[in-house]
């Protein structure tokens, strides 16, 4: 077996795939120098240390071979093998593609910095002091996660977001206000609606003309799937590498996972980026790769930390459908949705620490096990969520 | 020196629960079965030092509220990645509707 990425997805299905009894060689590669760590912690802290995802003797002891700082040049499906950057070639049995996700950047935002590895984390964080201006082009997770992480080093920081409102793309509009206000009264001049032009190491200016001059300028505007290998190696590509509910792509042999992969879930095809996913898929894929067909059903989960504030989300929320408001007091609260049939579908929450946390599980389990709540009782945070869960 | 400290009372805990005490600058997670019965952990969990208190208690089991790491909270020991180390235990007694567990 060959796993190309040794990111969060590929290292654990390295290890699933032994826990699984698999016994046969395993090669993990990783086109970063260092040993494989967790990406969450990045734009959350400092000073950066990178946490490992496994001891580097665990790789030995399991006889996972990893190859690190070594790039792939293409997978050829036919004769099974990869061709590796330095010119060597690998035969596989099953190829596992777990590449992840890059920064993506817009036009006219090329001179601007990109949060996605520990060598970006570490250039971005290492120049700021207290006497910095940071201005970060895009108001999503990574984004405002630096945004708090900057204050705290007593930078100024602007955050600039095209949309009219904060984290648009994941977060219900309740929640991401709560944020807002948070980031403002935490002393960060956030800018809804503003439209980026250009950027420059040391600017950033808008489309309306207004220039905001800084010393450090990064761009947390998304992230787009790394698909050129899958692609090359004649894989069906849509908003990432197509697979099913086993994680094979459209070509014999070759799987893929994590941030690369969309995936089906509940009728469509959905891509995440997600720590949680990332780990849940590698868990499912060992599975696969050694021939278990079952269908993967877990449900999203992912996380953001910004000041002493924790938000949590379980399944994926549909924008156009109400929400049922649910306060668990000190402020904090989460929403609930059901879908068409009046099932669970998706939670949100914001609250200090772990406010949030238990409520969110349960409706993660009370999503995956399709149940039927009244939404009377989804409001009232003294009807406890696990008596509706066991029924 | 190990001695017996007052928690809580028994009944501040809910079923299927737990609640976070401190004592002598430490931590603790005190529990509640289902069975009624009562147990005590270290109260900081070993993948990110997050505290328990926030986490959920499903049968024996307590998973983190960060990253979902689960413990048997009856013997500490780490169920599911990412946690691999295992959880401290005290030793619980109940006494007069009052719970005690043993540190130091």
């Amino acid at each position: 077996m060959v796993i190309v990425g040794a990111g969060e997805c590929g290292v654990r299905a390295a290890f699933a795939l032994r826990e699984e009894g698999y016994a046969g060689k395993l090669t993990l590669i990783g086109n970063e120098p260092h040993l494989p760590y967790e990406r969450p912690p990045l734009s959350k802290g400092f000073p950066v240390e990178p946490k490992p995802i496994a001891a580097e003797r665990a790789y030995a002891e399991n006889g996972i071979e990893l190859l690190r700082g070594v790039t792939v040049a293409q997978i050829d499906p036919q004769a099974r093998t990869v061709l590796l950057g330095d010119d060597r070639s690998l035969a596989y049995d099953k190829l596992l593609i777990a590449t992840g996700a890059r920064a993506r950047l817009f036009p006219g935002l090329e001179k601007a910095l990109t949060l996605r590895t520990v060598d970006d984390a570490k250039a971005i964080l290492g120049a700021i002091t207290g006497e910095s201006h940071l201005a970060i082009i895009g108001g999503g997770f990574v984004g405002l996660e630096l945004a708090a992480t900057a204050r705290r080093l007593g930078a100024k920081v602007t955050v600039v977001e095209a949309a009219d409102r904060l984290m648009a793309r994941a977060v219900p509009v309740e929640i991401a206000a709560v944020a807002a206000e948070r980031h403002r009264a935490g002393g960060v001049d956030v800018m809804l609606g503003a439209q980026v032009a250009k950027a420059t190491e040391n600017s950033v200016e808008l489309a309306d003309g207004r220039m905001i001059r800084c010393d450090l300028v990064v761009a947390g505007v998304g992230s787009a799937p790394d698909i050129d290998l899958a692609q090359a190696a004649g894989a069906a590509i849509a908003n990432g590498v197509i697979v099913d509910h086993a994680f094979r792509t459209t070509v014999p042999n070759l799987f893929a996972a994590g941030d690369c992969c969309a995936f089906p879930y509940r009728g469509k095809y959905v891509r995440l980026e997600s720590w949680r996913a990332a780990r849940d898929h590698a868990n499912h894929v060992a599975r696969a790769l050694l021939g278990d067909e079952t269908a993967y059903a877990k449900t999203p989960w992912f996380w953001s930390d910004q000041y002493e504030l924790t938000l949590q989300f379980a399944g994926l929320a549909e924008p156009d459908r109400p929400f049922v408001r649910r306060d668990l007091g000190g402020g904090a609260f989460i929403l609930l949705q059901t879908d068409e049939n009046g099932r669970l579908a998706a939670a949100a929450g914001i609250g200090t620490g772990s406010a949030v946390a238990k409520d969110i599980r349960l409706a993660e389990m009370m999503i995956e096990r399709g149940i039927m709540p009244d939404p009377g009782n989804l409001a009232d945070a003294s009807v406890n969520l696990k008596a509706l869960l066991k029924g | 020196m190990s001695q017996w400290v007052e928690a809580c009372g028994a009944g501040d805990i809910e079923e299927e629960d737990l609640i976070r005490f401190d004592h002598g600058g430490k931590t603790y997670a005190v529990y509640r079965s289902p069975n009624d019965e009562y147990f005590a952990t270290d109260g900081l969990c070993t993948h990110e030092k997050v505290h328990l208190e926030g986490g959920l208690v499903m049968d024996y089991v307590i998973e983190c509220p960060k990253h979902n790491g689960r413990f048997d909270y009856r013997t500490g020991e780490a169920l599911a990645a990412p946690v691999c180390v295992n959880l401290n235990t005290y030793p619980v007694k109940v006494e007069a509707g009052r719970v005690f567990i043993k540190i130091g």
